[in-house]
């Protein structure tokens, strides 16, 4: 079955077409744009398929697992596909008006699907060392957009984006190196049956640990986000949209996905550690975000916040922590990215990010302000949106399994959170314009058609997730369910294996 | 063997986080491609040596190669060598841009607000 390799395949071919007509700078956002819309259109049914007849997998070149590279989705996968496709269509639309035409015609379509690419790659990937490979093509195709346009104020950043994340992959190949030597399997279904019956598990730990740093660092977790905040703010607003929404979020699928199907033998050391380190990662993120004054970079101190919530659901570890992290990884994946998108059309109108020089924009864009109030309240909690039952779900996941403190943690941070959302309001929508203040003529610029559609079709997603949270809810739970129970996945993996 | 390779390795790591924590984006890059080095040594390592027992070998059927170099990690290696390559020439070009547009290798020249 050559399903699971389609998320791939599809990238890579629109990457080729695209290559093949790169001096036709017309035609490059409307190929991207295609490819964007049928990679929504095949995660959903994907997302359909798994959830009808199960797990999917394909042994690649038919060597059977635990020799050849695997490609499975589970629900989990199909569920982080769909997410990736809503990212995928969204960026495609803004993109077209957003991104100049320097740009365009210097192969920024391309780069975008090898990120997607390297994205859905390592969402699907079965075996340690391709992921590590997917991670790479991610990593590469995201070091060629964000120093793309080569401004200085974008090198510097790049610089620092490209050193820390080749050491996190240092990290993460020598975690796979000491691994392989313990185990001699990197399929990761036959990597939960060797370590699941071996008594040796303290050997493995030294992997466990390098993995672990290494995941930290590409998810901005406490003690090894300073990347993100130096770097995130510097390319254009729709490419910080693309990472913001998805690469810091491959890392916390790493995590979960490792530390629920293999890693699971030292338990007592592990979860306590998730627990201390997502509450440090969502308080520290949250103090620093309240201090700037860049709307870009409170947004990107944010994201480091919000991936302490899911890291906290890893580290509850019952079905409903885990249901809880996917839950708060769709709503943060989706919200996080329209924030960002939002913040782009209030540099298109204004002209700044500078929360101090604009202002006055409630008066003079109604409509920019509902857009701006969809994701920035669902991120800060409000019901009905999708953030509150996010943080419902963990917090009350939290208290059921005895986990107060991080719980208790968790609702402080929330306020906090609404703190910089109503500053970003305050500042820049309800403050009379400075611009008026020293009688400078107002003058009133578009916003262009294709960068409003993006923000309104993933503000629907928020307010859609916030009514109808049970269907979505109840797939999280089934997923969690299969995380935490890995004999489905196992035996999908391996059932045609060699006796 | 072991005992020398886990030296040498440890050696690569210290010069690559050395390298890593100067000022200069030249010796930035060189302790990258050290740290590169160290960790294909390790992978090599780590998949075990064996020495003079070739992982192919023009055998007769059914008899079964015992106690040979496992194949896997050499293979796992080249990716990475592979990979390390292209990372280490993109960041080689990102070097110069940098260098033409900054008029500086110093990275501490470029604190935020003191760059015009």
């Amino acid at each position: 079955m050559i399903l699971p390799a389609l998320p791939i395949l599809l990238p890579l071919f629109t990457i080729i077409l695209l290559l093949a007509v790169f001096r036709r700078r017309a035609l490059q956002p409307w190929i991207g744009f295609a490819s964007s819309t049928f990679q929504l259109i095949l995660s959903l049914w994907l997302a359909v398929l798994v959830k009808k007849e199960g797990i999917l997998v394909l042994h690649t070149g038919n060597w059977l697992a635990p020799f050849g590279i695997t490609l499975v989705i589970d629900s989990f996968s199909s569920f982080m596909l769909v997410l990736s496709g809503i990212i995928s269509f969204s960026i495609g639309i803004y993109s077209i008006p957003a991104i100049d035409k320097q740009r365009q015609s210097f192969f920024f379509y391309p780069m975008m699907h090898a990120l997607l690419m390297g994205v859905n790659g390592a969402f699907v990937t079965g075996d340690v060392f391709n992921m590590y490979v997917w991670f790479e093509v991610m990593l590469m195709s995201s070091f060629v957009l964000i120093s793309l346009g080569g401004e200085k104020k974008q090198l510097n950043g790049a610089v620092k984006y490209v050193t820390l994340n080749l050491v996190s992959s240092m990290f993460f190949l020598a975690g796979i190196g000491l691994l392989y030597g313990k185990t001699g399997t990197l399929n990761m279904a036959d990597l939960a049956v060797k370590l699941a019956d071996g008594g040796n598990s303290i050997l493995i730990n030294t992997s466990a640990v390098l993995l672990f740093v290494a995941f930290s660092i590409k998810a901005a977790v406490f003690p090894f986000f300073f990347w993100l905040p130096a770097s995130y703010h510097t390319p254009p607003i729709t490419i910080t949209a693309l990472f913001a929404g998805l690469l810091t979020k491959v890392g916390v699928y790493a995590m979960i996905r490792f530390y629920t199907l293999f890693f699971v033998q030292d338990q007592l050391f592990w979860h306590p550690l998730f627990l201390w380190i997502g509450g440090f990662t969502m308080v520290v993120g949250v103090l620093t975000a309240a201090s700037q004054f860049d709307i870009r970079r409170i947004l990107s101190f944010h994201i480091i916040s919000q991936i302490g919530y899911m890291i906290m659901g890893l580290g509850i570890f019952t079905v409903a922590g885990i249901a809880g992290a996917i839950f708060y990884m769709a709503h943060n994946i989706i919200a996080k990215t329209n924030t960002f998108l939002v913040a782009g059309l209030i540099n298109r109108v204004t002209g700044s990010y500078d929360l101090k020089s604009i202002g006055g924009l409630y008066k003079n864009y109604p409509f920019l302000a509902v857009l701006f109030i969809i994701p920035a309240f669902g991120l800060a909690g409000i019901p009905p949106l999708s953030g509150f039952f996010g943080k419902l779900i963990l917090i009350s996941a939290g208290f059921e399994a005895g986990k107060y403190f991080i719980s208790f943690v968790a609702l402080g941070v929330g306020l906090f959170t609404l703190f910089s959302m109503v500053k970003i309001w305050n500042e820049a929508f309800w403050k009379e314009s400075p611009a008026i203040a020293d009688n400078q003529p107002h003058h009133k610029n578009k916003m262009p058609l294709g960068m409003v559609i993006p923000v309104v079709f993933l503000g629907l997603i928020t307010l859609f997730m916030g009514f109808a949270v049970k269907p979505i809810l109840d797939f999280a739970m089934s997923a969690s369910a299969q995380l935490l129970n890995p004999t489905e996945y196992i035996n999908a993996v391996l059932s045609k294996r060699i006796p | 063997m072991e005992t020398l390779l886990a030296f040498v390795i440890g050696l690569l790591y210290s010069v690559g986080v050395y390298l890593i924590l100067r000022r200069s984006i030249v010796k930035l890059i060189l302790g990258i491609i050290a740290l590169g080095h160290a960790t294909n040594l390790l992978l090599f390592v780590a998949g075990g040596l064996i020495k003079g027992k070739p992982q192919f070998a023009d055998l007769p059927e059914h008899t079964v190669l015992q106690n040979a170099t496992d194949p896997l990690p050499q293979a796992l290696i080249l990716t990475a060598i592979v990979i390390g390559f292209g990372i280490t020439a993109f960041f080689l070009v990102l070097m110069y841009r940098f260098f033409k547009i900054t008029g500086t290798e110093d990275l501490d020249e470029l604190k935020e607000g003191t760059s015009s």
